[in-house]
């Protein structure tokens, strides 16, 4: 289909900003009288606050107050895991206890450095399984996991921990645990027994739950004028997570004016407001003081409360059928949830498992359980991504026993349209995994390649990898809003968030292609919550190209309507016997008669009612966009559209072929070669694809080769606070070019043809690197992400590749 | 052992077992934005952008705060505020240096560039600016002020670098998103407008 603007590059209206350094971030701003606060944050990793004595603190000059967790929370904490704004019950270290402002930050460190706080120290604890033993210490206070049933505590023998560790395989009765479900998918017991005569692989492994390291800290600054609040934040959604701020800082909705221009990356723990609820100090302090507050947040601060991915410990046995069809896959998976609660990335692993591969037979089980660690939460493919780098290297394993090739063996396994994954057999809104793989292999000339596999070169040696990557890419049901004035331009109402994928510009650009109208006649109205902007979903999970198109068209379709409406009471006939083109309403059978989109946005407002948002708007329009919808009514011209829900799985795919030279003396390797293939639908925005592509691979390489997130053992302090102890890739960790491409078909449940695309990017570079690592050692399989160098160097010489002490993260070594 | 201790105990506990769980005290010191007990304040000039700028600057003061706090340069931004990153990556005689990592003082007698001072007066802009636009190299953007000043401060040293030159002269600068990639094409492209 041709389209105008979907499928073409353009610049975002942001980018200018970016490299002029004229954007504002959070901590950017500043206003009259603003005082600062700094945070006292817990310096153990679990305790309980029996006392503060402040009056030192509040006597000194330039000091204005304090905020105590009883300020926030008058009724009592939220009694459940998760992120609180303020606590007495710390359970990780550096979260937030109190926030002090004075005149400036000095001031207010010395005052905070002037409480005497008394805590009552508690036990810790650092690996889940340490936990889940009997008489091991428990995160919380209730127990050491969070469900439907609120605190409980869950334990195993210490015989049955030992053997977990030890990777043997999980006994049935093996007691599951925490707030996330256990499936079985088809017959499992007949899923391996038709593997018999095939290949069989069972062993455990783990994977890291290393940070997200956002670039800007989560500073906020916040006043008071007028009743309402004027927040300045960071996040990766807009409308989403404004509209749940409200409810954390007890404002009202209308009376909430969020403010947030771009955003210096999310990587999932943005999203939502309930992960960064620290945007309500300032909130509430300002209210208290009467005065801006600003409050600026250091790197080490962003680490504890900046989340982490949730790590793995867990055992596989995967099935392969002698065609090489995987017909049975066990997994059992001990997560980290940290210290405040997480996700479901473990559930998340095993549907990746049953989508991606679609296997026969899929069993999950899992215990989710606390530590004292960082919070955990959503991280760019949050399950699916752990799982990646750990399935590649069985696939090659049973590739190799069944004289397969490893494409094939993937091309025999992959999703394609028709077909249905996860525990409910949701079915795919559309798929092209067969495609992706033959595009990857063919851009990366993967059959040519073969012969260098474990070809030697000194001390160096050839591997060879391909991956893939998948993640559900596309919600519903959120409302658009598109407006026109006098003027004829299209002002296309954003609640999408800028954290750098562009997507709220580009998602834009299916109203205008919806109306025909060039990109110059268009303007997006977003960045701040009073420009009245609609209800998205939050912007993770990979939605938002799928979501936020099918907004746009259908409130621009909606302004298309009406302006046939408009032009058939003017001038006659139907509706239907008008059409759109070249910024005109006019009839089908005489173009010369219509009018232009001023006229009829001016008629639209003459007019009013229906055409300017006074009345019969959408049913089940969201709180969020009806108090929007309400201060636009009667502005101008107005589009407007509820989208329905719909019930399929629109996937994002990705396939990513890599070639490594891996020095056997040094355990060092070398990217020598990277592809990447996206299979998301219609491209709607190609150089924003291509920037998901090549972030996701930086971050594949650091899940699968260098990110870590250490504890010491004896204090339960972390270690990997900073940039350089976490080792996010750099550019000399990344190859000098990554190459790109896209498979560019449409998806038949959105209108211009668009799924997501950005959290695949990392599971397939993962995949395909780990498998190289593999491959580049006879097929050795580590069970880890990631993959150290030190792992290697222990290997190659025989040693145990866990022997140095907190080399690897906090399972391994420890 | 007691159950129960004080933040001043245990603070006393971690200094003498020489464990440091972070540098907050140091961030705020570097800030300068209280005068020290018996620290004299100097007012200082320095060259931002080609103009002379007189300012209130703290001994311990770097060179960021004053950008940002002072100056109100907050195209200069702080990631981590401990050489780590990049984000604050200004020229100082032409060379690309960590704001963040410096004392203000000592830069009296340089010739510091901000990305502010990039544009021509016109609004016209730089040509790695233009390169960065053209290839959308930034993603978030938090870092693009630091990339944008290591590649202006790589090109010229070197106008026509290779690939691997632009990656090894930008390798100080940290973009958590990965836009790696897309900063050398932006570069290489800058390298063409010249």
């Amino acid at each position: 289909m041709a389209y105008m603007h979907i499928g073409q590059d353009f610049v975002p209206p942001d980018v200018a900003g970016k490299v002029t350094g004229r954007i504002k971030y959070a901590e950017d701003y500043t206003r009259e009288g603003m005082v600062y606060a700094r945070l006292l944050t817990s310096p153990i990793p679990h305790a309980r606050v029996l006392e503060v004595d402040d009056s030192e603190a509040l006597a000194m000059d330039g000091v204005f107050g304090i905020l105590r967790a009883g300020d926030v929370y008058p009724d009592g904490e939220p009694q459940s895991t998760g992120l609180k704004i303020l606590t007495d019950n710390p359970t990780l270290v550096g979260e937030p206890i109190l926030a002090l402002a004075a005149v400036d930050e000095k001031t207010a460190e010395s005052a905070i450095a002037a409480l005497n706080v008394t805590f009552e120290r508690l036990p810790f604890v650092l690996d889940p399984l340490d936990s889940l033993q009997e008489g091991g210490p428990n995160a919380y206070l209730g127990g050491n996991t969070f469900g439907q049933q609120g605190f409980t505590e869950a334990k195993w023998t210490t015989d049955q921990v030992a053997s977990f560790r030890a990777g043997n395989t999980p006994a049935e009765d093996l007691a599951t645990t925490g707030p996330i479900p256990t499936f079985v998918i088809g017959d499992l017991e007949a899923g391996f027994a038709a593997a018999e005569g095939g290949y069989v692989y069972e062993g455990s492994f783990t994977t890291a739950g290393y940070p997200h390291h956002s670039m800007e800290p989560r500073s906020a600054m916040a006043y008071w004028e007028d009743g309402k609040l004027y927040l300045h934040g960071t996040s990766q959604s807009l409308t989403a997570l404004a509209n749940d701020m409200a409810g954390i800082i007890g404002v009202a909705k209308e009376d909430l004016v969020f403010i947030n221009a771009a955003t210096g990356g999310g990587f999932g723990q943005r999203a939502r407001a309930n992960s960064i609820p620290s945007m309500a100090i300032p909130a509430k302090l300002s209210q208290k003081l009467n005065r801006p507050v600003m409050m600026r947040i250091t790197r080490e601060e962003e680490f504890t409360i900046g989340g982490a991915r949730q790590g793995f410990q867990g055992w596989i046995k995967v099935g392969f059928r002698p065609d090489g069809i995987m017909s049975a896959c066990d997994l059992f998976v001990v997560s980290d949830n940290g210290g405040k609660g997480g996700g479901a990335d473990a559930f998340s692993a095993a549907d990746c498992i049953s989508i991606l591969y679609q296997t026969e037979a899929v069993r999950f089980r899992g215990a989710s359980v606390g530590t004292n660690t960082a919070h955990r939460g959503a991280q760019r493919g949050p399950g699916q991504n752990q799982i990646a780098p750990i399935i590649a290297p069985i696939m090659d394993a049973a590739a190799d026993a069944l004289g397969m090739s490893r494409l094939d063996i993937r091309v025999v396994n992959s999703a394609q349209t028709g077909d249905v994954g996860g525990p409910q057999g949701t079915p795919l809104t559309s798929a092209y995994m067969p495609e992706a793989l033959r595009q990857a292999a063919d851009d990366f000339d993967w059959e040519g390649r073969q012969s260098r596999r474990r070809q030697r070169n000194g001390s160096k040696v050839t591997g060879l990898g391909i991956g893939q990557g998948y993640h559900n890419a596309g919600r519903s049901g959120q409302d658009g809003i598109v407006m026109m004035g006098a003027d004829g331009r299209l002002k296309i109402h954003s609640g999408v968030g800028n954290l750098g994928t562009y997507s709220y510009a580009a998602t834009s650009r299916a109203a205008a292609e919806a109306l025909k109208m060039p990109w110059e006649s268009c303007d997006i109205v977003t960045s701040r919550t009073d420009n009245h902007l609609p209800i998205t979903s939050p912007q993770d999970g990979s939605n938002s190209i799928f979501t936020n198109t099918r907004t746009c068209y259908g409130a621009a379709m909606d302004m298309v309507a009406k302006m046939k409406e408009i032009a058939a009471a003017d001038l006659g006939g139907e509706p239907a016997d008008y059409d759109i083109s070249e910024e005109r309403v006019h009839q089908i059978a005489d173009s010369g008669v219509g009018m232009t989109y001023a006229e009829v946005a001016q008629r639209a407002m003459e007019l009013g009612g229906r055409y300017t948002g006074e009345a019969e708007l959408p049913e089940d329009l969201h709180e969020w966009t009806q108090i929007a919808a309400s201060r636009l009514a009667g502005s101008a011209f107005m589009g407007i559209y509820h989208d329905p829900a719909h019930s399929n799985n629109p996937p994002g795919f990705t396939v990513t072929c890599t070639e490594i030279e891996l020095d056997l003396e040094t355990g060092k390797f070398e990217i020598l070669d990277m592809v990447s293939i996206g299979e998301c639908g219609t491209v709607v925005h190609p150089q924003g694809l291509k920037n998901q592509l090549v972030g996701g691979a930086v971050w594949g390489i650091g899940l699968s080769a260098l990110e870590q997130h250490l504890y010491d053992p004896q204090n339960g302090l972390p270690a990997s606070t900073g940039y350089w102890q976490s080792k996010v890739p750099t550019y000399l960790d990344t190859p000098v070019r990554i190459d790109t491409g896209w498979v560019d078909l449409p998806d038949p449940e959105n209108p211009v043809g668009a799924r997501g695309i950005g959290e695949p990017s990392q599971g397939s570079v993962s995949a395909a690197l780990t498998a190289a690592i593999s491959d580049a050692l006879d097929g050795h399989i580590f069970g880890a992400a990631p993959i150290t160098t030190d792992m290697i160097i222990n290997h190659i010489s025989g040693t145990r590749e866990d022997a140095v002490a907190l080399a690897q993260n906090n399972y391994r070594g420890v | 052992m007691n159950p129960q201790l004080t933040r001043r105990r245990f603070i006393k506990g971690v200094i003498a077992s020489g464990a440091v769980a972070g540098t907050t005290s140091l961030w705020y010191a570097a800030n300068g934005q209280s005068r020290p007990a018996g620290a004299v304040e100097r007012m200082i000039r320095l060259n931002v952008n080609g103009q002379d700028r007189t300012v209130d600057v703290a001994p311990q003061e770097t060179l960021a705060s004053t950008l940002r706090y002072k100056l109100g340069l907050t195209g200069t931004k702080l990631g981590c505020n401990r050489g780590e990153c990049g984000a604050c990556t200004v020229l100082v005689d032409d060379v690309p240096t960590y704001a963040c990592s410096v004392l203000t003082h000592s830069m009296k007698d340089g010739r510091i560039e901000t990305v502010e001072g990039l544009e021509a007066p016109d609004g016209t802009l730089h040509p790695v600016q233009q390169g960065f636009v053209e290839a959308l190299s930034p993603q978030c953007g938090y870092c693009t002020p630091g990339q944008v000043m290591a590649a202006v401060g790589l090109l010229r040293a070197n106008p026509n670098p290779t690939r691997e030159q632009a990656r090894e002269g930008l390798a100080g600068n940290i973009c958590r998103c990965g836009s790696y990639d897309s900063y050398l094409d932006g570069v290489m492209r800058a390298a063409e407008i010249g």
